[in-house]
């Protein structure tokens, strides 16, 4: 227990130094900008990791999660007179209670079927996302008014930074606490065998929802957060492509690893900014870049390489 | 009357694309186990290579001969470099690698090709048919017949020849054909490019009506993983029967509730399905084994 807990507040300790550290190395503030979004995009994984690498359960739409959280902190204080901070309260405790609500009849579902119901309430959301435009500006999207809290107004690549990385930092300590829960351990057992979970007592339609709410408030604040941090917000962010990029970023980091994560988003987000030289070829690599890795380290990069270091360890 | 035949005849055209569509899924499906999210990319393949053939001067249905054989090899490769070398992955892993080669074939096709959508004429003229007051274009006809074809052909080498019944083993228990002296990879192998035929002929069939452009496979392929969905995955008269009908809620639905929502009834429809029957229309209930 105690090599456990020193091993949980290494991970953060070491996450809060490179945070901490970065900026020392960034030359310009286009630097602090690519780093937010992967601190954001990270956040947005952890959750999803929960509920696929710990409660094993896919979901092929959670960037609908995310859409709603960027467009309450978008819709809420131009249509509604909602103060932009409530608005982040407000698209968590949405996006909760839609999870709630429909995560009973969907985690029924297995397998195929779990992952097309899950894409369907994606591309449903999107959809309505990108029609009322009257509410949303529609395909086009819409400007986001500046956070401030306390008189502070929140604006600038390098505040929000620090800001991303905190929330990161909050995210990651809570994901990490949760592993050594009782409920993290219902979701291990869920992943493991759904069937021998139910057996030793577990309520197993309880927990997947407890996943599938958690990971559905993780999604939620990290679109908040893009939304504020951009200034500007369009349906692109709720579409099928971004479940997707959200689903590769946890799969091709580890899954259930929650450092995984975050290394999984370092890549994905950076990967894309990087090849933009190669200009007309960028997807073309992408799409190589995710093959490749998904055949060579087909249980995502930390276990792969963790796996490595302990075999040289031993041998 | 001749609304409602108008909505019929036009759900059954885009429902057909959608049953091929299911079908390249299932066939791939029951014989390696993978959910290909790049089946779309084999009907844009099909649509855009007819098209430039065609306008490099070939013949029209010599260029459509041309798009099907670029589609077999391109899904020949995919199986030999990206599903092979990664045998006995996760689903969800087998999963992104297909997403990642649909990306990666879109990427292709933007720089191949170009970003513009483009037409082709209809094979039989375009002046519309008047079917009993409804306006229907000549192509209709061609997709539906060809979408018969297809299926009847598919049906007659899977039930009548010796290689279509190896395949029929290898979904139904690949370790037992494997026993009995199937090459199951051949028949991977046969299952990938059999199937991207079938979203060739898909894209040449339909460009004529709906035009295409290097980025129409996406909503393709989650319409048709639906269809397929919805008829029980891993049952190839499912995901006919689960195509037709996703294109006429569609064609219904937006004639007659709300043309903006259009691809939303679809994805409504499966979600109640799949609430009711988890196991999809025709889907056999599976038994877990522990």
């Amino acid at each position: 227990m105690g090599a456990l807990l020193n091993q949980r507040f290494m991970t953060l300790a070491v996450l809060a130094v490179v945070i901490a550290v970065l900026p020392l190395v960034f030359p310009s503030s286009y630097y602090f900008r690519v780093a937010s979004l992967v601190w954001v995009s990270a956040l947005a994984a952890i959750g999803l990791n929960i509920l696929m690498g710990q409660a094993g359960q896919v979901s092929l739409g959670h960037a609908a999660f995310f859409g709603i959280g960027a467009y309450a902190v978008a819709i809420g204080p131009t249509h509604l007179g909602i103060p932009p901070w409530a608005a982040i309260l407000v698209g968590a405790v949405l996006s909760a209670v839609l999870a709630y609500l429909v995560g009973r009849p969907i985690l029924r579902l297995k397998g195929h079927y779990l992952a097309i119901a899950t894409l369907g309430l994606g591309v449903l959301i999107a959809l309505v996302i990108s029609t009322e435009s009257g509410w949303t500006g529609g395909p086009d999207g819409m400007p986001v008014e500046r956070l401030t809290l306390f008189g502070w107004r929140v604006s600038g690549s390098n505040t929000w930074y620090w800001v991303t990385g905190a929330l990161l930092l909050i995210g990651t300590w809570i994901a990490l606490n949760l592993d050594e829960t009782p409920t993290g351990r219902a979701f291990r057992a869920l992943h493991d065998s759904e069937v021998a979970a139910q057996v030793v007592g577990v309520d197993v339609a309880r927990f997947k929802l407890q996943a599938f709410v958690i990971a559905a408030v993780y999604a939620s604040i990290a679109g908040s957060a893009l939304a504020f941090m951009n200034g500007f917000i369009n349906p692109d962010q709720a579409g099928f492509l971004h479940s997707v990029e959200l689903v590769t970023i946890v799969v091709l980091g580890g899954l259930g690893s929650i450092v995984g994560s975050i290394v999984g988003a370092a890549v994905l987000v950076t990967l894309p900014q990087a090849l933009t030289i190669f200009h007309e070829y960028e997807h073309l690599l992408l799409g190589l870049i995710i093959i490749v890795s998904m055949i060579f380290m087909r249980n995502g990069i930390v276990p792969s390489l963790s796996g490595l270091f302990l075999r040289r360890a031993r041998s | 009357m001749a609304e409602f035949l108008q909505f019929l005849i036009s759900g059954l055209t885009v429902g057909a694309v959608y049953a091929l569509v299911a079908l390249g899924f299932t066939l791939i499906y029951n014989a390696s186990g993978v959910v290909n999210f790049a089946q779309g990319e084999f009907v844009m393949l099909g649509g855009m290579v007819t098209v430039f053939a065609s306008a490099a001067g070939v013949p029209l249905p010599l260029a459509a001969v041309v798009a099907v054989v670029a589609a077999v090899a391109v899904g020949l490769l995919l199986h030999r470099f990206a599903i092979e070398p990664a045998r006995g992955a996760s689903a969800v892993t087998l999963i992104i690698i297909t997403i990642g080669a649909s990306i990666l074939l879109r990427g292709l096709a933007a720089i191949i090709f170009d970003k513009q959508f483009h037409k082709l004429p209809g094979f039989t003229g375009e002046a519309p048919i008047d079917v009993l007051g409804a306006a229907v274009q000549p192509q209709s006809f061609w997709v539906l017949g060809g979408t018969a074809v297809v299926v009847v052909a598919l049906y007659v080498f899977l039930e009548h020849t010796l290689l279509g019944k190896a395949v029929l083993a290898t979904a139904a228990n690949r370790l037992a054909a494997r026993l009995v002296g199937i090459n199951t990879t051949t028949i991977m192998a046969l299952a990938f490019g059999g199937s991207a035929a079938i979203g060739a002929i898909a894209g040449i069939l339909v460009t004529p009506i709906t035009l295409t452009n290097y980025d129409v496979g996406t909503l393709l392929a989650l319409k048709g993983f639906a269809a397929a969905m919805l008829g029980g995955m891993g049952n190839p008269l499912g995901a006919v029967v689960g195509g037709l009908l996703l294109g006429l809620l569609e064609a219904f639905g937006a004639g007659y509730l709300s043309s903006t929502y259009k691809d939303a009834f679809a994805f409504l429809v499966i979600l109640i399905v799949l609430f009711a029957a988890p196991q999809g229309l025709f889907g056999r209930r599976a038994v877990e084994r522990v």
